[in-house]
């Protein structure tokens, strides 16, 4: 028997693998193609305190072995989330981890004590990364300081295991992810989209609504592998890594390079059954290469 | 529910300077189908081009268990997507999306298509004929070659006329120009459409302007095609909003919200669409 279990920081989870924050909907979008109870944990979309419309079409753009967004965190807000997505997800034997965000420090608390209320929130992922709100978003992940103080409010506000996600356009990923662990964080989520563009040279005009937007996509997993093993060893948090995982081998190297659990997103929208596939392929892989429990592997590759 | 996984492509031929005919075969996906759906396919099984390409049900064969594509090369992907040769595995997704509804007061229906927005129309008329309800297809294109399926709709024995914006077939210019002498003169009491912005938006002022009820067929770049990754949305007027039959919306602007065009749609409600420049 292969023991797949893990602890995200607090967080018990039967499996590693879980689904990127707005790459899997709330849950029912994939239960036609996955079996929900056989994920690790789900990360549901990023939820903020007011129902946000998000950015113009075209939203998302397709680049080398990538794609680029910028939905700009379309979400009905906190309280319809609680009210009408959670008792869904609740019927499921699955953590979810709910993915935050805000425009201010008052945002991210309020949001943090409200799903720490309602029932069947395992953990929160709080979004200090994203790259197409004009407000919040990166622009706190992107300062030590501030990145620090949302985690900060955030911990005063609740008991759930803090997941800190981190933008990848910084230029010390490192000194960040040291103070949001000092400001309370139970784990990392690493990484989040590169900011980027692209130019249509017939119309001579940027693609994207929001002219930049996020890469994901394997094009970004090389970067997200080297953030992820950079990090692992400087900082004594777990990690729950991600960028571009289209296979259980991409997903090892996650593990490989220090990450305690994965996570899945653009493939998601390849192969909606890119998640229990990913799962089944490490089982594989742990089976064929004598591998009793899936710790030993994460950061087995740094000697 | 939908079906994904690999299904056989029996047919792809061209028919048209830019246009292809796939016909494939997956009795599951067909047995769920339904006019104006969709389905997400690969167009290869490597990571370039990475995304699926969404394609509207062309033809729907209940007793084949085939569904048929009518597409434009228009990329890479739709290039790689007319390289498939009969008996290629093909990786499909689907039925996916809401598609048309036939309301009972539709007895006199007007059905537009501009471009390759033809496509997912032909099962609709077929559902149309079915319930012998009385129907006039407009067809608008570039130009003459650029006029597909007419010979097919024509077999179908429904009425006909296409439009081209240089003449060298049927009306010269564009098809809203076309729709409007007909909801003029027959008088039509609904309408189903699909293509290009520019022609739907020109086409909703017309309607609006005689109070025409009508579903329309949306398009925009799409990610997930389940309503996840909330990248194809389109503005849906919200109901505090005054919802204008005349279309006389100048001046205050009408609060909207963004709706998913893979789940939600891709063909909504006429009066409820709001379409940018």
């Amino acid at each position: 028997m292969t023991e797949l279990a893990v602890n995200l920081g607090g967080l018990q989870m039967k499996n590693p693998v879980t689904t990127a924050s707005g790459t899997f909907g709330f849950g029912p979008e994939y239960a036609p193609f996955v079996d929900l109870n056989k994920l690790g944990a789900i990360v549901v979309k990023g939820i903020t305190l007011k129902p946000r419309k998000g950015n113009p079409t075209p939203r998302i753009a397709e680049t080398p072995a990538g794609i680029l967004n910028c939905i700009g965190l379309q979400n009905p807000g906190v309280d319809y989330f609680i009210e009408k997505s959670l008792p869904y997800l609740r019927q499921y034997d699955t953590p979810v981890i709910v993915n935050i965000a805000g425009n201010s420090l008052e945002d991210y608390a309020e949001v943090t004590r409200r799903l720490s209320a309602a029932e069947g929130v395992a953990a929160l992922e709080v979004n200090i990364s994203c790259p197409n709100v004009k407000e919040g978003g990166m622009i706190f992940g992107t300062s030590c300081t501030m990145a620090s103080e949302v985690i900060g409010v955030v911990r005063q506000n609740t008991r759930l295991p803090v997941i800190a996600k981190l933008s990848p356009n910084v230029t010390d990923i490192v000194e960040i992810a040291r103070g949001v662990a000092e400001a309370g964080a139970d784990a990392l989520a690493l990484i989040n989209t590169l900011l980027g563009m692209k130019i249509d040279v017939y119309s001579r005009k940027p693609v994207l609504g929001n002219i930049m937007g996020g890469l994901s996509g394997p094009a970004i997993r090389p970067v997200a592998v080297r953030i992820v093993w950079q990090v692992a060893q400087a900082v004594q948090l777990p990690i729950l890594g991600m960028g571009g995982i289209m296979t259980a081998e991409d997903a090892l190297e996650f593990i490989l390079a220090g990450a305690t659990a994965i996570a899945v997103g653009t493939a998601n929208f390849i192969n909606p059954r890119a998640t229990v596939d990913i799962l089944e392929g490490i089982k594989q892989y742990m089976e064929k290469y004598g591998v009793k429990d899936i710790n030993e592997l994460v950061g087995a590759a740094w000697n | 529910m939908s079906f994904c996984g690999i299904a056989e492509v029996v047919i792809n031929q061209k028919v048209g300077p830019e246009h292809y005919l796939m016909r494939i075969l997956a009795p599951e996906l067909t047995r769920l189908a339904k006019p104006g759906q969709f389905v997400h396919v690969r167009c290869s099984s490597v990571l370039d081009p990475l995304l699926r390409r969404p394609i509207s049900l062309h033809g729907i064969d209940y007793e084949r268990g085939t569904v048929s594509l009518l597409y434009q090369v228009v990329g890479r992907g739709t290039q790689l997507l007319s390289e498939m040769k009969p008996g290629a595995e093909i990786d499909i997704m689907g039925p996916l999306g809401k598609g048309f509804s036939i309301p009972d007061r539709a007895n006199r229906v007007l059905v537009i298509g501009g471009g390759i927005g033809v496509a997912p129309l032909f099962p609709l008329v077929q559902a149309l004929k079915r319930y012998k309800i009385k129907q006039t297809v407009l067809l608008g294109a570039r130009s003459a070659d650029f006029v597909v399926g007419a010979d097919q709709l024509a077999s179908l024995e429904v009425r006909v006329e296409v439009s081209t914006d240089d003449g060298s077939l049927g009306y010269k210019g564009f098809v809203t120009d076309l729709a409007e002498k007909h909801v003029k003169l027959n008088k039509p009491d609904y309408f189903f459409a699909c293509g290009p912005n520019p022609m739907l938006k020109q086409l909703l002022k017309i309607t609006r302007k005689f109070g025409l009820a009508g579903q329309v067929s949306l398009e925009e770049r799409m990610g997930c095609g389940v309503g996840a990754c909330l990248a194809c949305v389109c503005k849906i007027k919200v109901a505090s909003g005054r919802c204008s039959v005349a279309g006389v919306n100048e001046g205050a602007p009408i609060d909207f919200e963004y709706k998913k065009v893979c789940t939600d749609g891709p063909v909504f409600a006429a009066s409820e669409v709001i379409l940018d420049d």
